[in-house]
């Protein structure tokens, strides 16, 4: 079991023609995603690799291959755009992995959101994988394991880390969610915490956070009152500079908010096993979780 | 992106928020120009024109004091913008290196009747932009949100609906104006919002925002930060992009999609993702080490990438060892590993250096490493690649 995605997930990837689209669709087919369609307005009637059928539309994706789940690798003066339209047809989930989506297109796309039955992961994110059944994004899907523990990231490379971590100690994950770093996105921190309380099959949980906003916050106050699966948790960025963006748009302190101290403090008040650096995630949560 | 006060004003006037008659000058033929522009015999403000705040209160580096000086004519504001031109002027913003000044701004002295504070951002708690206003205004609004949360006027707007004329009416009711006075800020904030949202500004801030004792309502000062992700739909504001305020490794860096941020440390380091990066940065500091500098290579990062980062790290004088973290997912740990090797021989680099890697390929990647005869120190996990560098550089 896992949550969001599994092996009856129907992926279309919007944007399928492109250099970073048609990567990574194909390692994600090669790890055994079901790649039913893919978007390329224009390019309708084409297949990708021979098999693939191009739409023109999402609405022709879903009502002819029946696709559930989107994928965006579309370039960001046309993402925000992109995901509308994958609202508009009614996609359950979907996913947008592309990097730098203007922040006022976002304010847009989640007010729509909040009118709509569509769960939003991302934008800037690596995505989402459920090791063995289904990967979902630019993330390397060898270092993953089927297993128990639930792990959600604001970061990409830094959820590997926690990744391999945790599978070199000959354990594995349920699903890995990354909701990106920018300071407007879908799926937060709080709303994976949740999915992952309510999963059966996920035993434990990683959270990875990071300087900029008060999504970690919110979660560690989630996590005190309702959770009793064993947590563990990282924050990035206590030598950050304040007033600096530090890569990601949403990774900045601004007017003394957002700091690594105040969510470092948080997640040890909600009773949350904080790991010190980031080579100690899997420690940190060994010492509250015995498989 | 930032952008200087003149540029904010020209950009305010251009969307019809009012601001006061203003003049610039970058050099000190152009002074005479400048201030004859403005009335005769009026008072004039003289402002430093830098990317900070706390101008006011900054002081030269020759002693001279404050960056703003409201003088009483012509022949005066030239003697104090001649102090300022050129000269280093250091506020609690700057640090103490301070900031050259290249434009010196004259505006015409306002009658100020009562100031107030006006800003419009992008609140994240929300993901709406909010509106916030306060009858505190010329002052630090961070400490009035501290002292008196009670004097802080927020507005939310719905991203689709755009600002109601109900909404403009709350902030010039909230900020307790009456008469004429009422009716140019409704004029005023509906404008400045309007300009927010079309220029994808991240932040307009106005502090303050005055009445003159006629009625008028004025944009004193201005303070906008663009929305980076956004200026590929608005060359206008790229053209006013001052490189000569930011610094010289950034503004590098940046021509090779690289993300460098310059710190004060001794230990550099380069990393591939943002998160990562700066829990390197962390874990440096956790071994009793210093970072020198933020490095994100992305994602995908070539050989011509990693020459040029390694080149960025050694240009500063400071450092005295460097930290290559990569975990290798789309960027194959081999590929690095070939680009590290190549740059490390073309740069003929004299500070030693730790490279863990990690991920996809890893192992081809090391015998790179090892076979290049490069005094490279390896490290397999980045704990102990950090507790590495950080003696490395103490004892370099």
């Amino acid at each position: 079991m896992s949550v969001l995605v599994n092996k009856d997930t129907r992926l279309v990837v919007q944007g399928i023609t492109g250099s970073a689209g048609s990567f990574h669709t194909t390692q994600c087919i090669e790890y055994g995603t079901n790649v039913v369609a893919g978007v390329t307005p224009g390019k309708g009637g084409q297949k990708f690799q021979d098999s693939v059928p191009v739409f023109d539309t999402v609405q022709d994706a879903v009502d002819k291959e029946g696709a559930n789940v989107a994928a965006i690798y579309v370039p960001p003066p046309f993402a925000a755009d992109s995901i509308l339209e994958a609202i508009d047809a009614e996609i359950p989930l979907v996913i947008a992995i592309t990097e730098g989506i203007p922040v006022r297109d976002m304010a847009e796309v989640k007010a729509r959101l909040a009118s709509s039955n569509t769960r939003l992961i991302g934008p800037n994110c690596p995505g989402i994988i459920t090791p063995g059944e289904c990967k979902i994004g630019i993330m390397p899907g060898y270092i993953h394991k089927p297993g128990k523990v639930g792990i959600v990231s604001r970061s990409g490379t830094l959820t590997y880390e926690a990744v391999w971590q945790i599978t070199c100690a000959g354990h594995g994950q349920s699903t890995c969610i990354g909701i990106g770093g920018d300071p407007i996105n879908g799926t937060s921190h709080l709303d994976a915490i949740k999915l992952f309380n309510e999963d059966p099959d996920t035993e434990a949980i990683i959270l990875i956070g990071e300087i900029g906003g008060t999504a970690e916050e919110e979660a560690a106050e989630f996590i005190k009152d309702n959770v009793d699966k064993p947590c563990a948790a990282f924050i990035a960025g206590r030598t950050a500079p304040p007033g600096r963006r530090m890569g990601h748009a949403g990774a900045i302190v601004s007017g003394g908010k957002g700091t690594a101290e105040a969510k470092v403090e948080a997640m040890l008040d909600a009773g949350i096993s904080v790991a010190e650096t980031p080579s100690h995630m899997a420690e940190a949560l060994f010492k509250v979780w015995n498989p | 992106m930032n952008i200087h006060e003149y540029q904010a004003k020209q950009l305010f006037a251009d969307a019809g928020v009012a601001v006061p008659n203003g003049t610039v000058a970058q050099s000190e033929q152009e002074f005479d120009q400048a201030i004859s522009a403005l009335p005769p015999g009026k008072p004039i403000v003289v402002k430093a024109q830098i990317h900070a705040g706390g101008r006011g209160k900054g002081t030269f580096k020759d002693g001279f004091q404050g960056g703003v000086h409201v003088v009483s004519d012509g022949a005066v504001a030239k003697e104090k913008a001649q102090a300022m031109l050129g000269n280093v002027l250091v506020t609690k913003q700057t640090g103490d290196e301070g900031k050259e000044v290249g434009t010196v701004y004259f505006t015409e002295a306002s009658d100020i009747e009562k100031e107030y504070y006006l800003a419009v951002l992008m609140d994240r708690a929300t993901s709406k932009p909010v509106i916030i206003a306060s009858t505190e205004g010329g002052v630090d609004i961070e400490e009035v949100a501290e002292s008196s949360p009670d004097k802080i006027l927020k507005v939310l707007v719905d991203p689709a609906l755009g600002l109601r004329p109900y909404q403009a009416r709350q902030i010039a009711f909230g900020l307790e104006l009456s008469g004429d006075s009422f009716k140019q800020c409704v004029k005023l904030v509906t404008k400045l919002y309007n300009f927010f949202w079309a220029k994808d500004c991240s932040q307009v801030e106005v502090n303050p925002l005055v009445t003159t004792p006629a009625g008028d309502v004025l944009a004193l000062d201005a303070k906008v930060n663009f929305d980076s992700n956004a200026l590929f739909r608005h060359p206008d504001v790229v053209e006013l992009r001052d490189l000569t305020e930011e610094d010289a490794k950034e503004v590098e860096a940046s021509k090779f999609d690289l993300n460098y941020i310059a710190l004060d440390g001794n230990v550099a380091c380069m990393v591939n993702g943002a998160g990562l990066a700066m829990a390197t940065m962390d874990i440096i500091k956790h071994y009793g080490g210093s970072p020198a500098n933020f490095l994100d290579v992305g994602g995908g990062a070539n050989e011509e990438q990693v020459e040029n980062a390694f080149r960025i790290l050694v240009s500063d004088d400071a450092v005295k060892a460097i930290l290559v973290n990569i975990f290798g997912g789309i960027m194959k740990c081999d590929v690095i590993a070939t680009g590290i090797v190549n740059a490390a021989r073309k740069l003929d680099m004299k500070v030693p250096l730790v490279v863990r890697l990690e991920g996809t390929n890893v192992e081809q990647g090391k015998q790179i490493l090892a076979d290049s005869g490069l005094a490279l120190e390896p490290a397999d996990s980045l704990a102990e690649a950090a507790e590495k560098v950080v003696k490395l550089a103490a004892h370099s």
